[in-house]
């Protein structure tokens, strides 16, 4: 049979700049076939292309044919025909993709009578059976929401619902995860493979994480800089890359599953922190706020830093993970428990200590762009804080060069803006910025979250020599598990705002005992295409989406997605419910915990 | 981009410029910019020297020589009244050029005060500060002036520009705090309060400069404004009076002559138009100088 989707020769310019190069693509009936790459690597764009999705100042050149039919310059009234019914698609942002001003269920019903002749109601039906096809709870109820009302995960879902409406023949999915947490990625991408069987669709998905890709694709294709460089069947591609392009990326991929000796703690406390709590009045109105409730934002945080030790605190999104950093650098008395600094409680600290303090502690931030000031040239950038401390100029004009080199930025461009600087210099900047001032502790809030592989690897070495050159301790946020295996020493597992499992990296990593770590660990996917099928088998799916932590719980806060309790009697369900587990040093904050390998 | 391997202690030849050096040179580096300030400091020349080049005075009355056309006696001829033309232009353009330019300053670094404050600091400082700013604008300002500038005649027309640049600040105020409260929330200004800046120094090193492009447009505006505004006042009996000029009333006067005798027009309009237009560009080119992402000064 001839492949349901031809690409060939591709060429697209945005005003004349070239962005993708001579792509060729096949994708046959029923097959997932993955696109990867970094940002700006032209996956978008050419998936774009074959949809005729692209903005006004595009041109594209060559050969789309979708079973035979060719779709560069068909007009756009057949385009119209195609997109949904033949042909769907998954954004990244599926908030964009929604009206907001319709409900879930009747935008999904549109779709289908869209394309479909059937009747309204029929239609109706049809988008709550999509919509429990994709697991949404409660679905005639959910038909009725708002997107807004939705959470990210969900509206993905939905999103997925949308696209099966019509049985479309390719679904073509752009960094459907990218947004999402790995529990709720998880969940998706197990959606997305069910939406791909049931309807029998190829799917075309486009994502820079090669652990997506290596998971669910059959044959992958590998673009850099607007070329589609290596493909291949996703076993061939993983385990026996040809070309160095590919060989370099998948080199620079953090993975979870190498074990590395973490460095036993030796030197003294640097800092400790014990039941740390922080709320946000929840405000309503605009004009006059009144005070409706709470956030819980971080309600029970415990952190042990010991000097030369790297110790990342890892978490979803909402867990209180920056709310917990900003409440150390404010060095001000925390809102309810300890946080000690060099042995220096917080709550009673003087004006000239808390300034002594400020020099040895010192942040990273998580995006390069707005951290630095976009109207101050990167040497001034980097000389404030050693400005702030009362330095001289003479001195100031000695150690900018000398920092600059160190992060291993060129000092001559000092003189430069920020913008001038790519996302990976950006963050050297950053980090020179925080070092200046010698500093003992460096806070990172996901300091490389915003760049890609092959640039987060050399950060990544960055840090890893400095600490060692310096005898710095990291205090490292990060929602990447992966990139924690490699850096950290000890990791630290919040939970709506509250640690549940703290320990060795190693120990967490191969012997975590709190469901919750668990569950997190087993949603990382793999770069390696065989062992992520086998691990596929044994996921832990978690059921819905993290509570809201406008509301304090009774008892254990994990216990609605716990896949641990339904398997327990009935009298240690009654005590998950009623005793909240506490947290003490190392260990799980679990009323029965039990290790399970999920790595 | 040149590429250069360097050791771990590299000889470090001259440290690197700061920010105002930085900018400096790229307002040097552009020529326009330039060729204003240039053009301004020739005016001032021209406000200031000019008065001791000619024999005559600005209020002298020469009744030899009534709307007498420009010549060897009197440069730029003379008026209805035989007063030198010349002489009353350079004095006028004295007033002109200090009125505006204070005015503007005064006005935009209010505003810029005040707006920054009460977009940084919020709470209480911002509720009062924008009570005051309301309070201000609601005030019928021009009857103020007209009402309190009579009593200032001792001080003399400081006064005067006090009290322009009092009135002129209050919605440029409101554009800087709501422009504040944006860059409050961006994550430079947090990572400069974690590394222990100052909140003065916050605003003075982070906030002023993101919001400049505009402060510098507002200013410019404000110095054309100032002298119209002027010229209003004195055209209903405040601000400069008799025998006193500024080029505001020296155009007012010459208005109804510009037809028949040119000069006694022209070469105030002229010189105020060259004013606005010196100001303007040399806005321009510290914008650009400014803004690291402007196409139009390279580094
Ligand atoms: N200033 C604030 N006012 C109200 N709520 C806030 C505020 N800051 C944070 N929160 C809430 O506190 C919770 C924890 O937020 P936080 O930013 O610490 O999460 P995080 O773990 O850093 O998440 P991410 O991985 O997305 O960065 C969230 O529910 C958030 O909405
Ligand atoms: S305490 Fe109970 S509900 Fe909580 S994590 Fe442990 S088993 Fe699950
Ligand atoms: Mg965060």
């Amino acid at each position: 049979m001839s492949p349901i989707l031809q690409v060939t020769d591709l060429d697209v310019d945005f005003d004349g700049r070239p962005a993708v190069r001579g792509v060729a693509l096949t994708l046959e009936r029923g097959e997932v076939l993955g696109l990867v790459g970094e940002s700006g690597s032209g996956k978008s764009a050419t998936a774009l292309a074959v949809l005729g999705l692209l903005p006004g100042n595009a041109q594209v050149r060559g050969s789309v044919r979708l079973d035979g039919q060719e779709l560069v310059g068909a007009s756009e009234k057949q385009l119209t025909r195609i997109r949904g019914s033949r042909v769907s698609m998954v954004f990244q942002d599926p908030l964009s993709a929604f009206t907001p001003v319709y409900r879930i269920g009747d935008q999904i019903a549109e779709a289908v009578r869209a394309h479909q002749d059937v009747s309204r109601e029929q239609a109706r039906q049809r988008a709550v059976e999509l919509l429990d096809l994709v697991g949404i709870p409660e679905p005639a109820l959910r038909a009725r929401a708002f997107p807004h009302e939705f959470s990210g995960g969900m509206r993905q879902r939905a999103m997925i619902a949308m696209a099966m409406a019509n049985d479309p023949d390719i679904i073509l999915a752009d960094e459907p995860t990218t947004a999402l947490d790995v529990t709720i990625q998880a969940q998706v991408l197990d959606v997305l493979r069910t939406a791909q069987r049931e309807t029998g669709a190829a799917l075309l998905l486009v994502s820079h994480d090669l652990g997506v890709i290596a998971g669910t694709a059959d044959r992958v294709a590998v673009m850099h800089e607007g070329r589609v460089v290596e493909s291949g069947t996703a076993v061939d591609v993983f385990e026996r890359p040809q070309e160095p392009y590919t060989k370099r990326l998948l080199a620079a991929v953090p993975r979870m599953d190498t074990p590395r000796a973490p460095q036993p703690p030796t030197g003294e406390t640097v800092l400790k922190v014990r039941g740390l709590t922080r709320t946000f009045p929840l405000l309503k109105g605009t004009a006059f706020k009144r005070r409706i409730g709470s956030v819980y934002a971080v309600d029970g945080v415990d952190l042990d830093i010991r000097r030369g030790e790297t110790l990342a605190l890892v978490g979803e999104s909402g867990s209180g993970k920056s709310t917990t950093l900003f409440e150390l650098l404010e060095l001000a008395p925390p809102e309810g428990g300890s946080i000690e600094l060099f042995g220096n409680d917080l709550a009673g600290l003087g004006k000239a200590e808390t300034k002594a303090l400020r020099r040895r502690v010192q942040i990273v931030f998580q995006d390069p762009m707005a951290s630095l000031d976009p109207r101050m040239p990167v040497g001034d950038i980097v000389a404030e804080p050693l400005r702030t401390q009362g330095a001289d100029r003479a001195t100031i004009g000695r150690r900018v060069p000398r920092l600059l080199a160190q992060v291993g930025l060129d000092p001559a461009h000092a003189e430069r803006y920020p913008h001038e600087f790519s996302g990976g210099q950006r963050q050297r900047v950053g980090i020179a910025r925080a070092l200046s001032v010698e500093p003992e502790l460096l806070v990172l809030d996901e300091p490389v979250s915003a760049l890609d592989v092959s640039v987060q690897a050399g950060v990544l070495e960055l840090l890893q020599r400095l600490k060692e050159e310096l005898g710095l301790a990291y205090l490292f946020v990060s929602h990447d598990l992966s990139v924690v295996r490699n850096i950290a020493d000890r990791v630290s597992v919040v939970y709506l705002g509250r640690t549940v499992e703290a320990g060795p990296v190693d120990e967490v990593f191969e012997r975590p005992r709190h469901p919750y770590t668990q569950a997190l660990l087993s949603a990382v996917p793999l770069p390696d295409p065989t062992r992520e099928r086998a691990r596929q088998r044994s996921r832990i799916l978690l059921a819905g989406d993290p509570p809201s932590p406008t509301r304090r719980y009774d008892g254990c806060r994990f216990r609605a997605r716990c896949p641990l309790r339904p398997h327990l009697g009935e009298r240690e369900r009654k005590r998950c419910e009623q005793e909240a587990p506490v947290f003490d040093g190392d260990g799980a904050a679990c009323h029965f915990p039990r290790v399970r390998e999920v790595v | 981009m040149t590429t250069a391997v360097i050791a771990e202690e590299a000889p470090v030849a001259a440290p690197p410029a700061g920010r105002a050096t930085v900018v400096l040179r790229r307002f040097l580096r552009n020529r326009t910019a330039l060729g204003g300030a240039v053009v301004l400091v020739l005016l001032f020349l021209l406000a200031f020297v000019g008065p001791y080049a000619t024999k005559w005075s600005y209020s002298h009355i020469d009744y030899t020589a009534l709307r007498a056309a420009p010549g060897a006696d009197h440069w730029w001829g003379t008026n209805r009244i035989g007063q030198d033309v010349f002489a009353q232009t350079v004095r006028g353009l004295q007033k002109s050029l200090v009125i505006g330019l204070l005015v503007a300053v005064l006005s935009t670094g209010l505003a810029s005060l005040v707006g920054a404050c009460a977009g940084y600091f919020g709470g209480w400082t911002d509720r009062l500060l924008m009570f005051l700013v309301d309070l201000l604008l609601v005030f019928p300002s021009f009857l103020i002036i007209a009402i309190v500038s009579p009593r200032l005649n001792s001080s003399g027309w400081f006064a005067l520009v006090g009290l322009l640049g009092l009135f002129a600040w209050m919605i440029t105020a409101r554009v800087v705090r709501s422009m504040t409260l944006s860059l409050k929330e961006r994550e430079f200004v947090r990572a400069a309060r974690y590394m222990g800046v100052g909140p003065f120094r916050i605003i003075w090193r982070h906030v002023l400069p993101n919001v400049a492009s505009f402060l510098i447009i507002d200013a410019t505006i404000q110095v054309g404004g100032a002298v119209m505004s002027e010229t209003a006042l004195s055209y209903f009996g405040f601000g400069v009076q008799p025998p006193d000029v500024s080029l505001g009333t020296l155009i007012a006067d010459g208005t109804s002559a510009a037809v028949t005798y040119p000069w006694m027009f022209f070469f105030a309009a002229g010189l105020l138009v060259v004013f606005v237009l010196a100001v303007n560009l040399v806005g321009d080119g510290l914008r650009d100088a400014l803004d690291p992402t402007s196409k139009g000064a390279s580094r």
